[in-house]
């Protein structure tokens, strides 16, 4: 308690004067600790570790807002959230912040009162069949039955699709992704269809992970983003600056491995000079320190090395980066410049 | 007469023949088996079967788990393993998991370094309980018990000392205002002063008092968090708090809805038949939603607390059920008897009804107990994570994604000591008090 107390007062003395601004980054900075709601459990988005500290790419977007507002990575409360309560958990103030593979809608972010912030992550649902059944494209799926999560839009999406297609399917209702597992593999459905990183990460786990294939269509998108309660802009501009820091770190090349070389002194590429807080005032704009993205991206890396810790090809999942990449390189990634 | 006998009749044997076995048929596991499993061709057919299907389920069951692995980093390393000892094709437990995450099913995210805490405070609550469920202990120890609350309390949230010594210190003015001001006062009076006076000390005083007495003494534990607390952990606090609050708040409401009092008695009916006829998940979901948006912004309302007070008004419902059927079952003599003896309204009820209207409900309230035991999982829905909501938590892990029955059959087991002993307990009780009766 006199730990957080001291961080705290810390943060707010090293503040840039002047830099008064009103609502949930002042409720953060006084409790020294942002309150962030995850998933309660989702395969290389978020999950607690052994010791019990949470890990993922969700999870990662916490600890880099965590770590520009109060300066420690650590100096956050994980609120588990399901599918049913995390909405209210954020309308009602009890996190600051949702990280929580998140679809980003028009009736979330407008009736709901919500702000998405960005997208860390494209999703799409996919379809995963075991190899045997010889299937190559969703479209031959006619009369299949398959294994699906009740009450998601992939339910919705599921139906579209069939008609659109002018073929018909016959669902299996499952409640966890768990059980989907379960019931796929005991043979009880021929198709499996939920996002495609969650068809990754379930084939992953299986014992022979050749036998089965996704297919190649992917029939929705699924913009997967961490999102603050409307009317609070400053808080809204500090979350997505530091999602778009993440990505803009990827860009320039910034890593955890230069980072303390580059912001020692400012460098002759002003994008990162300005990035990094040895030029200009950005961070003072934002109400926060001038070295705020510098520690947001040392809290765990920029945004290709989240993406390969947690859920790229070196991990169990093994997702590439496809829509993920970096506009230069062909995917959707695109920070506005910082300036 | 018998030597007579014995002169005249030559073949009458004239001396006791020695005891002997029964035969073989007529005894022991034979006879057992004959009389149970053989007697007839339909029960031959139905022993088979049910011994083909027993086989069939311990000879999968048993091996898998008896031959499990218990050290690996990941459910790939557990297969590697199995490969390696019983080949590919093997189907055996990966019990690592158990291993490598049992402190968390157990414990949830409380700090490893203060798991003495927790199992302190579960000793201590074992000892407290101890004079409340066997009479033979010494009445003495009941004093502990009355302490108990606070004491674990403190042990599992920490934080200053004060904190539950100034809590303590409303019952105690309680206690005080009925034995003192009470007679003075009259009854009706000494009740309502002896429920207004804590709550304004809770409310004015004892905030302030804490805190200075903390500044002042600053004796303490570190505190932890709610949301740090999980598993187990979770389940048994939410259990056993529901538990123990709900029996005497069903009793009380048994008694309103029996009660001549107009007003008191349409509350209890509607309060039981409100909270009865909606099913907890949906009292779960008004603690962790709708209260959110009732409270005002900034209210920080534990969510454990809040479920605590949910679990307990839902069970306080089903247990006034059950009481009021033992009051029923009670013949009415035993009324007219109590109000014979002058007794007023409280001393026949404490004397005479209750003890024999519980005695009936006993299989009843247990039954209650047990289903609310294990009602707490359904805290997973909320986002608490109880064993069942780590388990979902560990198999999102990328080691451990992909594992199933491992950790249902732990966390299984865990439920069944509980709520096997609780049932034990209530044998235990029931028999013991229907001895007394005779």
């Amino acid at each position: 308690m006199k730990k957080t107390v001291i961080l705290g007062a810390l943060t707010v003395a090293g503040l840039a004067a002047g830099a008064a601004s009103a609502g949930t980054l002042d409720d953060v900075k006084a409790r020294g600790k942002l309150n962030c709601g995850v998933s309660t459990g989702l395969t290389g988005f978020s999950a607690p570790d052994a010791n019990g500290v949470w890990q993922g790419f969700d999870v990662a977007v916490c600890r880099a807002v965590a770590a520009a507002v109060l300066g420690d990575p650590m100096a956050v409360d994980f609120v588990p959230t399901t599918g049913q309560t995390r909405f209210t958990a954020l309308a009602s103030g009890e996190i600051d912040l949702l990280a929580r593979n998140t679809t980003w809608t028009f009736s979330r972010d407008v009736d709901l009162k919500f702000e998405f912030v960005g997208v860390n992550y494209y999703d799409g649902q996919g379809f995963m069949v075991p190899k045997e059944l010889g299937v190559s494209s969703a479209k031959e799926l006619d009369g299949a039955t398959v294994c699906i999560q009740t009450g998601t839009t992939t339910e919705l999406n599921l139906a579209d699709f069939f008609r659109v297609n002018n073929i018909s399917y016959e669902p299996v209702p499952i409640e966890t992704n768990a059980e989907a597992q379960q019931q796929y593999l005991a043979g009880a459905c021929d198709v499996y269809t939920t996002d495609a990183s969650g068809l990754a990460a379930t084939r992953a786990s299986f014992e022979a992970p050749g036998d089965h294939v996704i297919l190649p269509e992917i029939i929705s998108k699924e913009p997967l983003g961490p999102l603050v309660r409307h009317g609070d802009n400053e808080w809204g501009d500090i979350a997505r600056w530091t999602l778009n820091a993440l990505i803009a770190a990827e860009e320039y090349g910034v890593t955890s491995a230069n980072i303390a070389e580059l912001s020692a002194a400012p460098g002759n590429n002003p994008e990162i000079n300005r990035l990094l807080g040895t030029e200009g005032e950005l961070g003072a704009m934002l109400g926060l320190e001038a070295d705020w993205a510098k520690k947001a991206i040392m809290a765990n890396g920029n945004y290709g090395e989240v993406f390969e810790k947690t859920i790229g090809e070196n991990t169990p999942i093994g997702l590439s980066r496809g829509l993920n990449a970096q506009w230069t390189e062909g995917g959707l990634l695109y920070s506005p410049p910082f300036r | 007469m018998s030597e007579v006998h014995a002169q005249t009749v030559a073949y009458v044997r004239d001396t006791m023949l020695d005891q002997r076995e029964p035969p073989l048929s007529q005894s022991g596991a034979y006879k057992w088996i004959h009389e149970n499993l053989l007697s007839s061709w339909v029960n031959v057919v139905l022993t088979v079967a049910s011994l083909w299907v027993i086989w069939a389920v311990l000879s999968h069951v048993v091996p898998w788990a008896a031959l499990g692995i218990w050290s690996a980093d990941s459910l790939a390393q557990c297969r590697e393993i199995r490969d390696q000892i019983y080949g590919a094709d093997a189907s055996v437990a990966c019990w690592a998991v158990i291993g490598e995450r049992w402190n968390q099913l157990l414990f949830g995210f409380y700090p490893t370094e203060l798991y003495w805490r927790p199992i302190l405070a579960f000793v201590l609550f074992l000892v407290a309980i101890a004079p409340v469920l066997f009479a033979s202990l010494p009445r003495k120890m009941l004093w502990f018990t009355l302490a108990a609350p606070f004491v674990l309390f403190w042990l599992i949230w920490g934080g200053a000392i004060w904190t539950p010594i100034v809590v303590a210190l409303g019952f105690v003015i309680g206690w005080a205002v009925v034995t003192f001001a009470g007679p003075a006062i009259g009854a009706l009076g000494g009740v309502v002063l002896a429920i207004v006076a804590p709550l304004l000390y809770w409310l004015l005083v004892a905030g302030p008092l804490a805190d200075a007495l903390a500044t002042v003494l600053p004796i303490g534990l570190e505190p932890v968090k709610s949301n740090e607390i999980g598993g187990f952990m979770l389940a048994t606090i939410i259990g056993v708090s529901g538990i123990i609050l709900s029996l005497p708040l069903g009793i009380v409401l048994a008694l309103g809805r029996q009660s001549d009092l107009f007003l008191i008695n349409k509350c209890s009916v509607i309060f039981i038949e409100v909270i009865r006829g909606v099913p907890l998940i949906v009292w779960l979901f008004t603690a962790s939603l709708l209260l959110n948006y009732f409270l005002p912004p900034g209210t920080n309302f534990d969510l454990m607390l809040r479920v605590i007070i949910m679990v307990t008004l839902f069970s306080s419902a089903y247990i006034a059920e059950v009481v009021r059927g033992g009051l029923a079952a009670l013949p009415k003599g035993q009324y007219e008897a109590a109000d014979a003896l002058g007794l007023d309204y409280w001393k026949s009820m404490r004397l005479i009804i209750l003890p024999q209207a519980l005695k009936i409900s006993i299989p009843g309230i247990v039954n209650t107990f047990i289903g609310l035991f294990k009602d707490t999982t359904l805290v997973v829905f909320i986002g608490l994570l109880d064993p069942i909501g780590l388990s979902n938590a560990i198999r999102a892990s990328t080691q451990w994604n992909g594992i199933y029955w491992e950790l249902f059959v732990f966390i299984g087991l865990c439920f069944f000591v509980f709520c096997f002993s609780m049932g034990r307990y209530s044998l235990f009780l029931e028999k013991k008090l229907r001895r007394e009766h005779r």
